[in-house]
């Protein structure tokens, strides 16, 4: 558009309405400020609070950054990427995530799929269903993950429960190991998330047209081949969503590990976020600290990249016969 | 909707133990949260015991009147309070201004610049904790609740702008045009058609944008370090002692500061669901 006018836009809403709004003389109106005037105070913090400090993280991880007023920051080059490089905790913290993720995506793609698909029609109770398993969701990440360090403490509910089913003798100190700390770490988040993915999954289910799934099953098509052939199918970008936004969330865990664990014992349960918040907050190497963040950022949007285009296509199965 | 058909009836073979398995999850969500309520009504030497108590016994509703009567408690309390008002007012008047800009204007740099304001959406939070700490250090916001308020604002404007943009759109633009042939400017008919229209929308907002500052704890960890200054969840991270924790205290603390979520979220479900979906169905 060369001409701008401050009218109220059209196509949007012409698109909604199906009315062409009539064309007055009101629509050659000349250049004006209003609309940079509603946009101004809302967009010029967000510069100042969000863009300004984001290209500051990629300018502070080549610095070796001094906090102290007054003083200056030295330039470094690479040096803070090639710590990283040669620092194993940074390898571990990079593990640890990878677990995480790895523990908590399936799982809560997989039960918030089959939440979903239960709850999909309409019977009594649904509502109920609904929102107990949305509970964790909206409840603030201090408050569960003070919970869990307390289910999985070692006279813990959790462990008197594995015992009691004689899957365990009831004595494992799960928060003081790596690994079965990570298991309690990954089952808070899939506990929290699970809700999440439900809700998401349940909204594209009303989407599914049923005439498809009965034209499935009329033709002979069982439980398992209709939901992957129709269901599955007519959800898939929302599959895709919430895959990458988990993703994306379990490189981005924090608060549940720094209350639980505290990236303990001796930094064996440090995952990226916590061991950058050390290395910044506790030991003032914002620099370091940085590089770490930017590092995140960078595998966090390459791992994006990749999963929109493995998703490109729907998987079908069965399309060979 | 047909009445009788495969489908149907398969569902109803199968209700039963549909049921079971979404009863047996339901309970595994619920169970913890039914535990903390029970452990904060627990004596401190009752809260790990070998069987655990699922029911409190003797009850005491001592960790409730210690965690209030402690030194800060109704202060964190009404620091949350403060900053998640004052986070979302500022929120919703900020980005619905901007949301009405992109709606309802052509002007030049409009995509760019929604753009960039979708970047919010994508940068983790805490990817900015350094640089912002440093920012709001240069500026003296550490130690302030302007300084929580101004960065959870920012750092709302980019999902509210989206999620109001797209409802604003909707809004038949004849109406507007009656309102503008009546001679209203713009700020007019912004702040009496838009936003009154716009309810639904602007629900939705103000309770993600409310519970997203009323649960928000790295920044405030980063930026509060006094006592009077601190929030809900730090306060209650506090409780968690180093060796010996008070779990009776921890959970009485939590369950104050959980229950007007929960009341929030029963009464506004709908809007709840409403703001998830926005965008994510559609993909």
């Amino acid at each position: 558009m060369l001409t701008s006018t401050d009218r109220p836009r059209n196509d949007a809403a012409s698109a909604v309405t199906g009315v062409r709004p009539a064309s007055s003389g009101r629509t050659r109106r000349r250049r004006s400020a209003t609309p940079y005037l509603f946009l101004a105070p809302g967009f010029a913090l967000f510069l100042a609070l969000i863009i300004y400090p984001m290209v500051r993280a990629f300018q502070m991880s080549f610095y070796d950054w001094n906090i102290v007023a007054g003083a200056s920051s030295k330039f470094i080059g690479w040096a803070n990427y090639v710590q990283a490089y040669h620092d194993p905790i940074f390898w571990r913290s990079l593990i640890n995530s990878g677990v995480y993720m790895a523990m908590t995506v399936p799982p809560q793609i997989i039960l918030g799929l089959l939440v979903a698909t239960g709850l999909r029609a309409k019977a009594p109770g649904r509502a109920l269903y609904r929102v107990l398993f949305y509970l964790p969701v909206v409840t603030s990440w201090v408050v569960v993950s003070l919970l869990f360090r307390y289910l999985f403490a070692d006279v813990g509910l959790v462990n008197y429960v594995l015992h009691g089913l004689n899957l365990t003798n009831g004595s494992t100190s799960w928060l003081g190991g790596r690994w079965t700390a990570m298991v309690a770490v990954s089952a808070l988040g899939v506990w929290k998330g699970v809700g999440w993915s439900m809700v998401i999954f349940l909204a594209a289910l009303q989407g599914v047209p049923r005439e498809l799934e009965e034209a499935a099953a009329v033709d002979g098509a069982g439980r398992w081949r209709r939901f992957t052939t129709v269901t599955l199918h007519s959800i898939w970008p929302s599959v895709v969503f919430v895959t990458v936004m988990l993703v994306i969330g379990g490189f981005n865990v924090f608060t549940s590990v720094l209350l639980m664990t505290g990236g303990g014992p001796a930094d064996q349960t440090q995952v990226l976020l916590t061991y950058m918040y050390k290395q910044a907050f506790s030991y003032l190497d914002f620099g370091y600290g940085s590089a770490i963040a930017v590092l995140l950022t960078l595998l966090v949007f390459v791992l994006s990249v990749i999963q929109l285009r493995i998703f490109r296509q729907p998987r079908i199965a069965g399309t060979a016969s | 909707m047909t009445g009788h058909n495969y489908l149907t009836r398969h569902r109803y073979l199968t209700g039963t133990s549909r049921y079971l398995l979404l009863t047996v999850g339901a309970v595994v969500m619920i169970l913890p949260f039914l535990y903390m309520l029970s452990t904060s009504f627990k004596g401190q030497q009752y809260v790990l015991t070998t069987p655990p108590q699922w029911i409190p016994h003797p009850a005491t509703a001592s960790n409730y009147t210690d965690a209030l009567r402690s030194d800060h408690f109704a202060l964190y309390f009404l620091n949350s309070v403060i900053v998640a008002i004052a986070t979302t007012v500022l929120s919703l008047l900020l980005s619905s201004m901007m949301a009405y800009a992109f709606a309802r204007f052509e002007f030049p740099g409009r995509e760019l610049l929604f753009r960039i304001l979708l970047l919010g959406l994508m940068i983790p939070a805490m990817m900015l904790i350094i640089p912002q700490f440093v920012l709001a250090k240069y500026l003296g916001l550490l130690n302030s609740l302007d300084g929580l308020v101004i960065f959870y604002v920012a750092a709302s404007l980019s999902l509210n702008t989206f999620l109001l943009r797209g409802f604003f759109e909707a809004i038949p633009v004849e109406l507007e045009q009656a309102m503008e042939i009546d001679g209203a400017g713009s700020v007019r008919r912004y702040w009496r058609l838009i936003l009154p229209l716009a309810r639904p929308a602007l629900a939705t907002a103000t309770i993600f944008t409310f519970l997203a500052s009323w649960d928000e704890y790295p920044w405030a960890l980063t930026i509060i370090s006094i006592p009077s200054r601190q929030t809900l969840p730090l306060g209650i991270a506090l409780f968690q002692g180093q060796n010996s924790t008070l779990w009776g205290l921890v959970f009485a603390a939590s369950v104050v500061a959980v229950v007007p979520v929960i009341v929030v979220f029963l009464v506004f479900q709908r809007y709840f669901v409403q703001g998830l979906t926005a965008g994510a169905v559609k993909g």
